[in-house]
Order: structure tokens, then C-alpha cells, then sequence
């Protein structure tokens, strides 16, 4: 099941992970992105353990004392490789990042990088481009959400 | 020149003659054929598979590299040399402007030294993983490395000492480690220390020093010191059990010598085992019954938060002399300049090993007691009650082997003792006293180690040798030959050797700890919210460059894989430059490396979420590379950045900045 997937979108996410490190920022629909019917992809394949669904993240309204915290943190911890524009640095640019990329598939990257890299093909597409694998930087699940808000409003 | 010379070489050839009667004896030369010694299934139970751990960390002196090395057993591999007394440029400790007063005593700056004991901090007289002490033999300091983070957390200097040997075996709870001095000396005001040294009976004094680590900090202070009389103090360790409470320490040349010692200094038959009461020692303290003393020294604690060190300079030390407070130093005749002093699991027994002695001499607590009670004395030396060898006897082990140094004990009853003149093991039945098996080492063993071997609980399992000469053992490497380790399995009636491997520096005492007991202590990075250094820039918004005076300040961060700021410019000769560098990552095993050319110190490996700081004064003007020296990405090779010097009378503007080709905010 697995497998099918990964090879019907080789195409299209090669492409977007281009996009996503390299340069443009045109969005055609990736797979796992909001365009994605919700929970689709968690229904076709089972995330690998201590990976997070669509299931555990609940998006209101933007919350401003979550965009604070999520901003500090970003400060701290990330900014030395994502600038908050389109562009690359290190990793991606933010700007639009929510556009992009499901929110779960957000948070697994900011929280278990290792396992990301280990199993999901997007994330091995995006570090064949970027060739820095994206480190642990020790956020805990509530950090991850409110770096997420702050993502929302970029 | 007093003595003729006559007399000297007679003593010299006594020596001598002694030695070579003893090689004599049978049973006691060791065997130099390798292919006998080892068994066909050594391989196997040595065997670790890649990727798998050892079962048994062993933490062994480096002796005068100053260090700490850590192997895996049964393995044998080196897992890491911590850097302790001597300075280590290769990760800047001793260089980074933090670290540099780890080192620093009264003396200054003492970047090297040479470290003999590694004792590891106990909690109901068994190892508990905590801490692992060792000290430093030459300018007298006692370390303590927090087994967390395999790093040196605080050096004490110990005052009123010339040689810190005896040291720093621990009491049961780490209430305290010791240190005795090896070389007495005179002390006091600088008058009562300018003494001829012909004067040794007059003016030369020794002293034990009792220091209290902090259970929480690790912080060292000296809770007390002991006065004792002028001897040379060897080695030590805590009575457990019945005899918790007390400390025993060997002590030679209490003929007093000065000079030619190997001759002058073994003229005595027996020399002295002294039994400290620190339990009534830690009551006169703290009854105030003791004296402020001289005693200028350091401590020198790391604070994780500050990733910095923080030193307190105290002027003097609480001294207790044992000629006022009867019942609090007792001497127990021990033939033939003792030098290992080790206390059974059970507590009952003390082994005494006289290194030119042919036999093994075990005293028991309990007659020490009855003796004590009993004023069974056969006089007193400079004040201090002499109780008779007979009478405090457990009884000697006849002929065990020749030079007997240190003895470890197993769980089962059996003693192991280390002879370093006919180079082997003997192990020993410690109720019994008879020997029960003896294994050659290659070569010339010194100190020994059991798993728990000196503790309460020994673990067994195996007995490693460490050894002062390899001669053939190892592929030839000039005239400078390794020391090394021997792994021997005790599990079995027979000890059997199962490995070789080559050691850093010189193994003193060693110990070894079930991995179990560490491991989950290990620190895996410094949390980057948690980081308080004065200088730190927590996250990229906060790297700057300023000026003060002829100070340059750059606060830099690093990550996978670039510098920020990686261009500096308006800096001029005559500047001093610090590099203050934090890491930012928050992962495992993600050090960064900062090192710039022309660097008079060293570099730097900063940890994950540390800050450290180089140092750096420039000489010639022009553009100056610096790099990252730990290989940490496949990007590792472009992980660096330019700082350029212009003349001391330029007005280039002082900035420090990075530039992306295509960020865009």
C-alpha cells in the first residue's frame, strides 16, 4: 500500500521538494499537504510509531499566545536555518509552509526528524535537496504546536 | 654526604642480595610462555559484537598523562580519555576562557599533573555510578568527574600536603575522600618553613585531609584535616561493615629518612598501618574542638548553567592534632614499607602489603578494638599509641609471592594480590590465609581491579592487571612502549587470562562498574533554555559583534552547518578577540568544532547547547579563516567563515554579519 503511494507521487514530490528547497514556491497539490483530503493519507498508511496523525492535532482559530510562544521558540531553535520568507537557508523557507505540507507532517518533522527521515518519503525527498538532515532540536509536543500556530500566520 | 659510602652500598647490595635470594624461590617466576596461558575459548568470552555494549565500565588513572581513560569491558576498547588535571586542546579544556580555572591553585595555572586512583563515589559502601574521583599526585588535588557528562565537574587543591598519594578512596556514603600526604615537609609561617632539610625529625610533619563533596553540587571543601607526625603516607581506604567509621592508612619511612631513600627509608623492620576514628574526627569538628590552620587552596566547581568555572580560595583549614584527642589515631606495626592497604567486603579484615615483605600481613578489627580497649600497646611513636603487630593479627599469609602491592577482594572470600617483583596474581583465601591459585601477568603487574573490588558488594567476574612493562607484548613502537591491562576471568577455581590491551599513560588503580548503573545517567545535551552564560546568544537574533576597549566580544552561534556571524570585520591588530560560540543544536553526539588560524591556545569542541569561549589575539593583518574541526554534516566542509584584521589605526567599522543568496523575509 505503502509503496503504491510513494511511487504515484515520485513524480510530483520530486518536483515540490525542489520546490521546498531550492527555489519556487508553486503549489500543485503535494501529497500530504491541506489540498490532500483529510486523513487520507493516515487511512492508506499506517504512520510508523511515535509519529503523530492528522487524528492528535486540533486547528481553531489562530491562537496569539501560542504564535508568541511558537516565535520564541523559532527564534531560538530554528531560525538559524529557515528564514520565515519562501527561500532556503539551511532548510526551507516558512513562508506558505502550512499551504504545503499537512500539519502532522509538520509537527513529525520538527519532533522525531530521525524517524521522518528513516520512513517518510517526503522528507527523504526534501534532505536529497537540502543534504543537511534536519536536526532534533529537543521540542517537546507542545512546542511543536505553538511553532505550528506561529507557522499559520506566515 | 654524612653517611660513608661504604655504608651505602652494603645497603645496596643487601637490597640486592634480597631480590635475588627471593627470585630463587620456586613457584614464584613467572611463566613466559604466552601460548600456556591462554585457553582455547578465550576469544569468545571477550567477544563484543558491533553495535552491542560492554557489560562493565572501567574507569583506570592515566598516571602522568594526568587523565582519566574509560574502556568497555570485556572488550578492552577505549571508550574516551576525560580530560582532567592536564590541559586537552583537541576539546579546549584548560584553553577556553571557562575552563582555564579548573587548573588554577595557589601555585597558578597547573596545566598537567599525574593522577594515580580512580575511585568511584559510593552509597551504602557499594558503587553507585555517580562520580568517579582521582587525584592528582604531584600538585596535591583531588577531582571529581560527574559520570553524567564523563567530564571533570571540580578539582580540589589540598593544602598542607607535598604529594597527594594516599587518595581519594571514599568512605561508604562519600561522606568524605581522603588525602595523605606522600612527602612531609615542613609547614607554618615562611620562617617555621625555611628549615634545613637535615631537620626532618624536628620540623617535618604530615597530615590527612578529609573532604566532603556535595551530594547535590559536587562542590569540595576539606572538612578536616589530621596533624600527624612526619612519615611518608601511601595508601588508604575506608573500614566498612563493623569497622565503618574508620580509615586505614599505610605509611613508610618512619625511619625518617630525607635522602637516599630506597636504603635510608627501609631500614625498619616494620613500618606502620595507621587507623584513623574519622567518626569521633567528624565530632571534634564539629564540636569546634579543632584549629584553624594556614592552608591557602582552591576549589574549583563546574556550574552547568554558566558552562563556566567557579572557584573559592580559602585561607586556611580546620587541623586536628591527634596528641589532644586520644582515641583518635592509632598505629599498627606492618612489616616492610607498606604500600597497598585494602579492607575486605566483610569489613572484618585490613591487608596490609609490605612491598619488600615475603608475606602478607591481614590484621582484624576486632582485636584492634580489643587492644584499643585493652591499652595493648607497645609504645608510642611522636605521640601516637603503637599497638602490637601480634596482637591486632589476624594472621600472614606465608609466602605468597615476592613485592605484594595491592589486594582486591570477590564476593566468595578470595583476596587477589598484585606482585609486581615476580609479576603475578595470587589470589587467596582471606579466613583461611592460604593461597589457592596464582596466574603470571606481562609484565611487572602494579595495581589490580575487581568490579566492586574494595567495595562491600563485589561484582567479580574477572581481575584486570595493570601493568608497568609490555617489553614484547605489543608491535614495537621505538623506545617508548605502552602500559598495559590484562583481563583474567575469575569466575572459575583457576583464574584465566582472556585479554591484552594496550592503556593511555601510566594505569594506577582502576574501577570497574556494571554499564548498567551508569548508563542512565548519561547527559545527552545541554538544554539551549537552560543556558546561562554571560555570553550566550540564544538563537541567531542574538549573535552580535561589540567592542570594549581593545576587547573584541563575538557572540556566535553554530548548527549544522554554518557559522553565525561567519564574516567579522573592524578588527585590529592589537585587539583581543574572544570568540564566545554557542551551539545550538538539541540532539546527540552534534558537537561543533571552532578552531582559527594562528591560534596561540587551542580549539574548541562546543557541545550541543554550551558556550565556550577561544581567545584569540591576532599578529598579522589580512583575512583570517576559521572552521568547523568536527566533521558534522555532509555540508561540514563549508562550515566556516572569515574575520578580517586591518591595521591598529584603521577606521574600519566593527561588524560581524552573514549573508544568504536567496533569503528573503
Amino acid at each position: 500500500m505503502r509503496i503504491t503511494l510513494l511511487s504515484g507521487f515520485t513524480a510530483t514530490a520530486f518536483i515540490l521538494a525542489m520546490a521546498a528547497c531550492g527555489g519556487g514556491s508553486t503549489n500543485d497539490g503535494p501529497p500530504g499537504a491541506k489540498s490532500t483530503p483529510p486523513g487520507a493519507a493516515a487511512a492508506e498508511t499506517k504512520a510508523p510509531s511515535g509519529l503523530i496523525t492528522a487524528a492528535d492535532i486540533t486547528l481553531g482559530d489562530i491562537d496569539a499566545k501560542m504564535v508568541d510562544s511558537g516565535k520564541g521558540i523559532y527564534e531560538l531553535k530554528c531560525q538559524a536555518c529557515h528564514s520565515l520568507g519562501a527561500n532556503r537557508v539551511v532548510g526551507p523557507g516558512w513562508k506558505g509552509v502550512t499551504e504545503r505540507r499537512a500539519p502532522e507532517w509538520i509537527m513529525n518533522m520538527m519532533l522525531t526528524p530521525d524517524i521522518m527521515l528513516d520512513s517518510d518519503p517526503e522528507a527523504q525527498k526534501q534532505l536529497e535537496e537540502c543534504l543537511v538532515r534536519m536536526p532534533n532540536q529537543s521540542l517537546s509536543k507542545a512546542d511543536g504546536r505553538n511553532v505550528l500556530e506561529f507557522m499559520r500566520t506566515l | 654526604m654524612k653517611r660513608p659510602l661504604a655504608y651505602s652500598g652494603l645497603g645496596l647490595a643487601a637490597i640486592a642480595g634480597t631480590f635475588l635470594l627471593m627470585n630463587t624461590l620456586p613457584g614464584c617466576r613467572p611463566s613466559t610462555n604466552t601460548a600456556t596461558a591462554v585457553t582455547g575459548d578465550a576469544a569468545s568470552k571477550v567477544y563484543v559484537k558491533p553495535g552491542e555494549h560492554d557489560e562493565f565500565y572501567n574507569f583506570v588513572s592515566g598516571g602522568f598523562s594526568g587523565q582519566m581513560a574509560v574502556y568497555g569491558l570485556p572488550s578492552g576498547r577505549l571508550l574516551r580519555e576525560i580530560p582532567v588535571f592536564s590541559v586537552d586542546p583537541e576539546s579546549g579544556y584548560g584553553y577556553s576562557e571557562e575552563t582555564k580555572g579548573m587548573l588554577t591553585t595557589t601555585h597558578g595555572f597547573i596545566p598537567w599533573d599525574d593522577s594515580h586512583h580512580a575511585e568511584l563515589s559510593q552509597t551504602d559502601g557499594v558503587p553507585d555510578g555517580k562520580w568517579c574521583f582521582i587525584n592528582g599526585n604531584n600538585t596535591p588535588r583531588i577531582a571529581l568527574i560527574d559520570l553524567g557528562t564523563f567530564r571533570t565537574h571540580s578539582i580540589i587543591e589540598i593544602p598542607n600536603s607535598a604529594g597527594n598519594h594516599s587518595s581519594p578512596f571514599t568512605t561508604g556514603n562519600s561522606e568524605y575522600v581522603v588525602a595523605g600526604t606522600r612527602f612531609s615537609i615542613p609547614m607554618g609561617s615562611d620562617a617555621e618553613r625555611d628549615v634545613p632539610i637535615k631537620t626532618y625529625k624536628e620540623n617535618f610533619k604530615g597530615t590527612v585531609s578529609f573532604i566532603h563533596p556535595e551530594p547535590e553540587t559536587g562542590k569540595m571543601s576539606i572538612a578536616f584535616q589530621i596533624a600527624t607526625p612526619g612519615v611518608n603516607f601511601d595508601l588508604s581506604h575506608a573500614g566498612k561493615g563493623p569497622s565503618e567509621g574508620w580509615f586505614f592508612f599505610s605509611c613508610y619511612n618512619t625511619e625518617q629518612a630525607y635522602s637516599l631513600m630506597e636504603v635510608n627509608s627501609s631500614q625498619r623492620d616494620k613500618d606502620f598501618i595507621m587507623a584513623v576514628n574519622w567518626k569521633l574526627a567528624e565530632q571534634l569538628a564539629k564540636d569546634g574542638k579543632g584549629k584553624r590552620v594556614p592552608g591557602k587552596h582552591h576549589s574549583n566547581w563546574w556550574n552547568h548553567h554558566t558552562h563556566s568555572t567557579e572557584t573559592t580560595v580559602y585561607e586556611d583549614v580546620l587541623q586536628l592534632d591527634p596528641k589532644d584527642h586520644p582515641g583518635l589515631v592509632y598505629f599498627m606495626p606492618c612489616p616492610k614499607s607498606p604500600h597497598g592497604c585494602d579492607v575486605d567486603p566483610t569489613g572484618k579484615y585490613i591487608v596490609g602489603s609490605g612491598k619488600l615483605a615475603a608475606l602478607i600481613p591481614v590484621f582484624s578489627f576486632e582485636k584492634i578494638q580489643a587492644a584499643i580497649a585493652a591499652n595493648d600497646v607497645e609504645g608510642d611513636y611522636a605521640g601516637i599509641p603503637v599497638l602490637k603487630y601480634e596482637s591486632v593479627l589476624h594472621g600472614e599469609v606465608k609466602k605468597p609471592g615476592l613485592g605484594p602491592l595491592h589486594t582486591e577482594f570477590d564476593a566468595n572470600g578470595n583476596a587477589y594480590t598484585s606482585f609486581f617483583v615476580s609479576s603475578e596474581i595470587v589470589k587467596w583465601n582471606v579466613e583461611k590465609l592460604e593461597v589457592v591459585d596464582r596466574v603470571p601477568t606481562y609484565y611487572s603487574i602494579g595495581h589490580l581491579t575487581v568490579p566492586g573490588g574494595d567495595s562491600k558488594k563485589p561484582w567479580g567476574k574477572y581481575v584486570i592487571a595493570y601493568n608497568k612493562i609490555t617489553k614484547d607484548r605489543y608491535l614495537p613502537t621505538g623506545p617508548e612502549l605502552s602500559q598495559s591491562a590484562q583481563l583474567y576471568s575469575i569466575d572459575g577455581d583457576k583464574m584465566e587470562l582472556l585479554l591484552d590491551f594496550p592503556t593511555t599513560g601510566e594505569p594506577h588503580y582502576a574501577q570497574a562498574i556494571p554499564a548498567e548503573l551508569v548508563k542512565p545517567r548519561e547527559v545527552k545535551f545541554f538544554k539551549i533554555e537552560e543556558n546561562k552564560h554571560p555570553y550566550v546568544a540564544k538563537g541567531e537574533k542574538e549573535t552580535k559583534v561589540e567592542r570594549k576597549g581593545k576587547e573584541v566580544h563575538v557572540w556566535m552561534t553554530t548548527i549544522r552547518s554554518h557559522f553565525a556571524p561567519d564574516n567579522i570585520e573592524g578588527v585590529k591588530l592589537g585587539d583581543e578577540v574572544y570568540f564566545h560560540v554557542t551551539n545550538l543544536e538539541q540532539d546527540w553526539d552534534v558537537p561543533h568544532g571552532f578552531a582559527v588560524k594562528g591560534a596561540q591556545n587551542a580549539e574548541l569542541l562546543i557541545m550541543p547547547g554550551e558556550t565556550q569561549t577561544l581567545k584569540w589575539v591576532p599578529t598579522k593583518v589580512g583575512v583570517v579563516p576559521f572552521y568547523c574541526t568536527d566533521f558534522c554534516s555532509a555540508l561540514h566542509q563549508e562550515m566556516q567563515g572569515y574575520i578580517r584584521v586591518s591595521p591598529a589605526n584603521s577606521n574600519v567599522p566593527l561588524t560581524g554579519y552573514t549573508v544568504s543568496v536567496d533569503a528573503e523575509m
